[in-house]
């Protein structure tokens, strides 16, 4: 399972366009960054990807296999979605949140075995959530919520691992620890990441690739250095930017040059 | 906790048998049928308590447990915590089942099951699924349209059987009776046949347990853990609607218990479904025997329909359910 392919990917709400013809590949081992402005349809590409929506056309392979054939169980014991946002009406613990991440292996009725609570408490541990085990998951701030679902996808032990905003709405402590985290996790299992940000620094320094989906096409993919160029962050966000180097690190650095709307001095309100 | 539960619905049950019109001593039944004596009890006391308050009693169990289980299924299946077998229109529409079969004169048995239990169980099912139906349709199955889509149509089933009810003026009587709710006049075989729906209702809500709290999480959340979301909910669907089914057909409509029953059992034993589900029967059990016990004793040797004190005692519990827990995220909560 070292790749997962999706080719010339079609999809469309009643009349609009949200992709257009969308290929991209993941490989094992690679953390893989998606960029794109609000409705570009990252999240649409990322559901397609989970076979939770159908495309109009297109065909996505894991390994050699037709993922659109497979069982909603087989699919979910390779591959996680973690979503942007969840319901908050069940009160349940963080951890049985994170245990749920097991159900692709044990089935609805069957009673977690060792190795099931062992990946757990990995996964609570590596999310920073031991003080919380215990913890309604109504009463978590937005932080340790994204936190709690990350676990849970960790949980899950697939092979590909598709993350919808993991850092969205946490400081900048936990954002590093977060990515920090996905990347190690990559590596060291050498599973296929994907997933979305809008902090286009910090795709710089954690991507080993970098794509750009603008208007339902999928506009450069690539490196950090041969995407993140001024012109084509102008045509995907419509801002003007300056691509500066790192400090101290080989990637680049995007600067907004965007010229701020000044009040006209001496205006009269009398 | 749930033992403990179970242990004081043992408790309240044996009470409930001697609770009613003529008062039956007790430690009298106790030397009658525990110790053999057979003077201690007369042999109308034997008879209305065998005969008359022993199946009422299992009847109030099955109903009051299966409307506990229902009014679990209905708040997951549209993670509404206001979701009951009645707000939502299966029970108006195991009401139109029976009215039907009784207005028809429909009395073949199917399965060994009274043809009303068969009517109120197609009755209930055919509306959940037209309200679904019209969620799916409209693009816009928020929660809360599902429920407005619901009680909309509750309304229009009940208007039909008021119509059906005008048309059939012969069988006024029979049909009006049954509408408002009541535990009598339950044979053997009625009960065994409640006992059977509503054991099958339980066991397929029981068996979605792990689901069922992944499904609150959301659609997303709940595909990615491997839910085939349309079979799992036509599983609740129909797990539901039979528990509604089981319900109405034995007791007519009786309002109320589906929706409180799932709110005292989170308030015990927590959100977990595996928990949930046994607690919010014994809930419903214990609710439906206090109500009856009243229903029986207040104006004796009148009766009141039962469906009226449950409206009557469910009403305050509702409003002081709205006005001390409104943090909606919370309503579908475990322990405070």
């Amino acid at each position: 399972m070292n790749r997962l392919v999706a080719e010339n990917l079609t999809f469309r709400y009643t009349d609009q366009a949200i992709l257009n013809g969308a290929s991209l590949e993941l490989r094992a081992g690679e953390l893989l960054v998606l960029l794109g402005a609000n409705g570009a349809g990252k999240t649409t590409l990322l559901r397609l990807l989970a076979r939770q929506l159908k495309p109009e056309s297109g065909v996505i392979t894991l390994g050699d296999a037709d993922i659109s054939r497979w069982s909603p169980r087989r699919l979910s014991q390779q591959l996680a979605l973690m979503p942007q946002d969840e319901n908050r009406i069940s009160s349940l613990t963080v951890l049985d949140v994170v245990s749920l991440g097991r159900m692709p292996h044990s089935g609805w009725w069957s009673p977690l075995g060792k190795v099931d609570r062992d990946r757990v408490d990995e996964a609570i541990e590596a999310a920073g959530l031991t003080t919380f085990r215990e913890r309604a998951i109504t009463d978590l701030s937005g932080g340790e919520w994204r936190r709690m679902i990350l676990a849970r996808a960790m949980a899950q032990d697939a092979t590909v691992l598709i993350l919808d905003e993991p850092i969205a709405g946490l400081d900048l402590k936990y954002q590093y620890e977060v990515l920090d985290r996905v990347r190690l996790l990559t590596k060291q299992k050498q599973i296929l990441t994907l997933l979305t940000m809008h902090d286009l620094n910090m795709a710089a320094m954690f991507a080993d690739r970098i794509a750009i989906l603008h208007a339902g096409k999928l506009i450069a993919i690539g490196t950090a250095q041969e995407v993140l160029r001024s012109e084509v962050i102008l045509q995907a966000f419509g801002v003007h930017v300056q691509v500066i180097k790192h400090p101290t690190l080989e990637s680049p650095l995007v600067v907004p040059l965007h010229e701020f709307h000044r009040p006209t001095v001496g205006v009269s309100y009398g | 906790m749930l033992l403990a539960a179970w242990m004081l619905l043992i408790v309240v049950s044996i009470g409930s048998l001697f609770v009613g019109a003529i008062s039956i001593s007790i430690v009298d039944a106790f030397q009658a049928f525990v110790l053999g004596d057979t003077s201690a009890l007369s042999s109308t006391e034997r008879t209305i308590l065998i005969e008359l308050r022993l199946p009422r009693l299992f009847t109030a169990i099955l109903v009051g447990a299966s409307l506990g289980i229902a009014g679990v299924g209905f708040q997951a299946l549209f993670r509404n915590p206001l979701a009951d077998p009645y707000i939502i229109g299966a029970s108006s529409g195991a009401a139109l089942g029976v009215t039907v079969a009784i207005v028809i004169g429909w009395q073949a048995t199917s399965f060994g099951l009274r043809t009303s239990s068969f009517a109120a169980l197609l009755g209930s099912l055919f509306m959940v699924v037209v309200v679904l139906g019209i969620g799916s349709i409209s693009r816009r199955s928020t929660s809360l349209s599902l429920l407005l889509a619901g009680v909309a149509l509750s309304s229009m089933i009940n208007s039909i059987v008021s119509l059906l009810m005008f048309w059939n003026e012969e069988k006024v009587i029979v049909i009006f009776a049954w509408l408002m709710g009541s535990l009598a006049s339950n044979d053997w075989n009625s009960i065994a046949s409640t006992g059977i729906i509503g054991l099958l209702g339980f066991v397929l809500l029981w068996s979605l347990s792990r689901p069922l709290d992944a499904y609150l999480l959301g659609d997303i959340a709940s595909q990615s853990l491997g839910l085939n979301l349309v079979w799992f909910r036509v599983l609740l669907v129909i797990g539901s609607s039979i528990a509604t089914g089981a319900a109405v057909s034995a007791a007519g409509i009786i309002g109320f218990v589906g929706l409180i029953s799932p709110h005292m059992a989170r308030w015990t034993v927590g959100p977990k479904h595996v928990w949930l589900i046994p607690m919010s029967a014994c809930f419903g059990a214990m609710i439906l025997i206090i109500a009856d016990s009243i229903a029986r004793t207040v104006v004796a040797p009148t009766e009141l329909p039962v469906g009226s004190i449950t409206a009557l005692l469910g009403c305050p519990f509702f409003l002081g359910l709205l006005l001390f827990r409104s943090r909606s995220n919370d309503l579908l909560g475990g322990a405070p």
